[in-house]
């Protein structure tokens, strides 16, 4: 007999498939874009910057070659001397969200706490995609709307 | 389907992690969850049973293929 002691938790947060009635719920990882721009440490805030806009992003995640995400750059970050190694212009150590929060909780949270998008990482710390708030919202009141006429149909 | 002995699924169970547990499922492992039936019905990896932990000693034998592997889980480290 074997004990996968990480559990329920650990595969949910790496996003793999799963059973049971609230398995095809939208969730924070099949909504989140996975063309988001991505910086290493040693570029320099200019170029990045400048590939961040021509990309039409407002945010970019600063990973290592294995996709770990290690910071982000936002609005402010992004502005200034575009000589600046991105390891010093950057914000370390971003709060990320796993895979599988639902949805409807995500836009929750992020309009609650003004959060205009966020980094997807899976258990291992590893970049899934960016989450946009507009993104979040539409799905959860997309969700919301079937789950509404399954509800009436049912 | 050859049934468990009670008694024979009591071996301390050995602590893998997630690629093993895939490994062991294409291999054709049997899963079960051990968290109560509510929280089983909401989400579940797939094809697991559920035997909720108060009822293990009494359902395993009964439910279980002693021939194959078994991986337990619940919901993460207790």
């Amino acid at each position: 007999m074997y004990d996968y002691g990480s559990g329920k938790q650990d595969w949910l947060a790496a996003g793999l498939p799963t059973e049971g009635r609230v398995a095809s719920w939208p969730r924070a990882g099949t909504v989140a874009r996975t063309d988001a721009p991505t910086s290493s440490l040693d570029e320099r805030r200019g170029e990045v910057a400048e590939r961040v806009r021509a990309a039409g992003w407002d945010v970019c995640v600063v990973v290592n070659e294995e996709r770990v995400v290690l910071g982000l750059l936002r609005g402010e970050q992004l502005e200034g001397d575009p000589g600046t190694r991105i390891e010093e212009a950057m914000r370390p150590g971003p709060s990320t969200f796993r895979p599988h929060v639902p949805i409807a909780e995500m836009a929750r949270y992020m309009v609650e706490h003004d959060l205009p998008s966020t980094p997807i990482t899976n258990g291992d710390g590893i970049l899934v995609g960016v989450l946009r708030r507009e993104d979040a919202a539409v799905a959860a009141l997309e969700w919301q709307r079937r789950h509404a006429e399954e509800h009436d149909h049912g | 389907m050859a049934k468990a002995r009670r008694g024979k699924m009591a071996a301390m169970p050995r602590r893998i992690e997630r690629d093993e547990v895939r490994r062991l499922l294409d291999q054709g492992a049997q899963l079960v969850e051990v968290l109560p039936k509510e929280e089983f019905e909401e989400e579940h990896l797939p094809g697991a049973i559920n035997i909720p932990l108060r009822r293990i000693d009494a359902r395993a034998g009964e439910l279980l293929d002693s021939s194959r592997p078994v991986v337990v889980y619940c919901w993460d480290d207790p």
